[in-house]
């Protein structure tokens, strides 16, 4: 069998996502974004989000099938993110898969956007080992997952107990007067900055060693900043950036390399907007040669939502035969995982 | 010629395939489904059905037919976009329709001028005046019940839709239309001019989202 061409739709938050695979190897990547919408109101707005979807839905998979160099005939199936995101946004792009798989006669599969996190970096580095552990952290996620096999076997370890790790950069962003979204502005003011100017607090989570919980850092910056400024002195904001982003990047790294060692996995997938994070990345690559642990951890652009890990994962179930989704399967903002 | 309608403008999830040739509308085969929020789940089996009924598949199809609103309904987007992916996959024209002369057309009330009146939530109604032809003179628009009322007093002195029955208040000394006529979508083909160029298929919101930019950030340390 050749590898199947999947069309994948992703519109669980902001970010309106088309991507066409043949199997593991990336045939286009369009996105429409509203986050400069979003900016205005320093969060993601969802009723804002959804009205973008609508808008940009139809173009961007025009812009999808004309950068693949097909026709929506060549598609073998549609994948698209059933959830968990917003319920509104999930809503616009399962209506939109739906009527191109009826028009086209075209299977479709209702997919988990987490799922889609990890399934992505196939097309970047190759087809992944059926076990892993997979942190996933965004603005509207932070899990971490142990993946015994990647279409059917997914099990939460653990959850942000409050913010998610991106929101804490937006939030951070904003006391320090940084643009929204916070997370590559903290990135690029951290570089001039000593991470352990400042000891933030590294939040744990009672009786649940692999969730997160970062209000309890994001008060702590906002707590320094205001001292500071009480005080009449200048806030360094070079080291509040990047003592926050060791804080944040340590807490994450060391419980995904702790739930590697515990249930004796060699792999950890790391995925999400976070993912972007550049000290991240690298406590990620530091921790896991220490641990004899391979890392993976797909390019910046297929981290952050996308069209192309909806298709990816997409087309690894129609590889293993799964039988696609009935027309009537829901938007769900709260799906759990399998 | 073959054409597809559906709306989701309101609690009703409704389909129709109809043979359109000149003035003449022939209904082939329709599903019209109460679903509350389950609009995204509802519309695809629906039109799938009834294109089944009708011995029709998605090629044969020349142009589809879809309600706007004005609604306070996420579901909304879901017929609309609907129209939206099929248009394109299909290579097809859409029309959009405003939802309101779906229920104009339904009812017909026998002398005109009456007013469709939808609850809009949040103590607001989605409005729209009908002359005596049955055709749409005023609106859509959104406002409170009773200011409507009062705007209308002088216009006409019957009303229909979930709007005027939700506010009995506002609406005394009209004739308010008991039941809740919700659209049907082949309504909203007899209310098509196909003669016309197809449009945006933008919906009637009427509202903008309620999203505030935020102010300065609050202090976290008591002072
Ligand atoms: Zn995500």
């Amino acid at each position: 069998m050749t590898a199947p061409v999947v069309l994948g739709i992703e519109t669980s938050c902001d970010e309106t996502g088309v991507g066409i695979v043949r199997g593991g190897e990336l045939l286009a990547d369009a996105l429409a974004s509203s986050v400069e919408e979003q900016a205005r109101f320093g969060g993601v707005v969802p009723e804002v989000a959804s009205r973008a979807h609508l808008e940009a839905m139809v173009p961007t998979v025009t812009r999808a099938l004309d950068e693949a160099g097909l026709r929506l005939a060549d598609v073998d199936a549609i994948a698209v993110t059933a959830g968990p995101g917003l319920a509104g946004a999930l809503l616009v792009g399962v209506a939109a898969a739906k009527a191109y798989a009826l028009s086209a006669g075209k299977p479709i599969y209702g997919v988990n956007h987490l799922a889609a996190h990890v399934a992505v970096d196939r097309l970047a580095n190759g087809d992944l080992p059926e076990e892993c552990v997979a942190l996933l952290v965004s603005g509207g996620h932070s899990s971490l997952l142990l993946v015994r096999g990647l279409v059917d076997n997914l099990t939460p370890l653990g959850a942000t107990v409050d913010d998610a790790a991106g929101e804490a950069f937006d939030k951070v962003a904003r006391v320090l007067g940084l643009p929204f979204p916070g997370g590559p502005h903290i990135d690029r003011a951290a570089r001039d900055g000593d991470a352990g100017a400042i000891d933030f607090p590294r939040g744990v989570v009672r009786d649940a060693p692999y969730s997160f919980t970062f209000s309890g850092l994001k008060t702590a910056v906002a707590r320094w900043i205001e001292a500071k400024q009480r005080a009449g002195e200048q806030v360094p904001v070079a080291d509040v950036a990047a003592s926050f982003q060791e804080a944040v990047a340590d807490v994450l790294t060391a419980r995904a390399v702790a739930a590697c060692k515990a249930h004796d996995v060699g792999t950890l997938v790391i995925g999400g907007g976070v993912a972007a994070n550049s000290r991240l990345r690298a406590m990620a690559a530091d921790r896991c040669e220490a641990a004899g642990i391979a890392l993976r951890t797909p390019p910046p652009k297929l981290c952050t939502d996308n069209g192309a890990m909806v298709a990816a994962l997409g087309a690894l179930l129609v590889e293993r035969g799964v039988e696609p989704s009935q027309l009537d399967f829901p938007a769900d903002s709260a799906m759990a995982l399998i | 010629m073959l054409v597809l309608a559906l709306d989701t403008s309101s609690p009703t999830v409704t389909v129709a395939v109809c043979d359109v040739a000149g003035g003449d509308v022939r209904l082939l085969a329709e599903r019209n489904e109460t679903a509350d929020n389950r609009h995204g789940e509802r519309l695809a089996p629906l039109i799938t059905a009834s294109l089944r009924e009708a011995g029709v598949v998605p090629r044969q199809l020349g142009t589809l037919v879809v309600g706007l609103g004005p609604a306070p309904f996420t579901g909304l987007r879901v017929g609309i976009v609907t129209a939206r992916a099929m248009s394109d996959a299909l290579g097809i024209a859409a029309y959009g329709v405003c939802s309101l002369d779906g229920i104009a057309h339904r009812i017909a009330i026998g002398d005109g001028p009456f007013a469709v009146v939808t609850d809009a939530r949040r103590k607001q109604v989605y409005w729209a005046l009908y002359g005596e032809t049955g055709h749409r003179i005023d609106g859509p628009e959104l406002a409170p019940p009773a200011v409507l009322a009062e705007e209308l007093r002088s216009r006409t002195t019957d009303v229909v839709g979930a709007g005027a029955l939700k506010y009995p208040e506002s609406f005394a000394g009209f004739t308010v239309r008991q039941g809740d006529p919700s659209p049907r979508a082949v309504d909203l083909v007899w209310c098509n001019d196909f003669a016309a160029p197809p449009g945006d298929l933008a919906p009637m919101y009427l509202r903008r989202p309620d999203a505030q930019p935020p102010g300065r950030p609050k202090a976290v340390t008591p002072s």
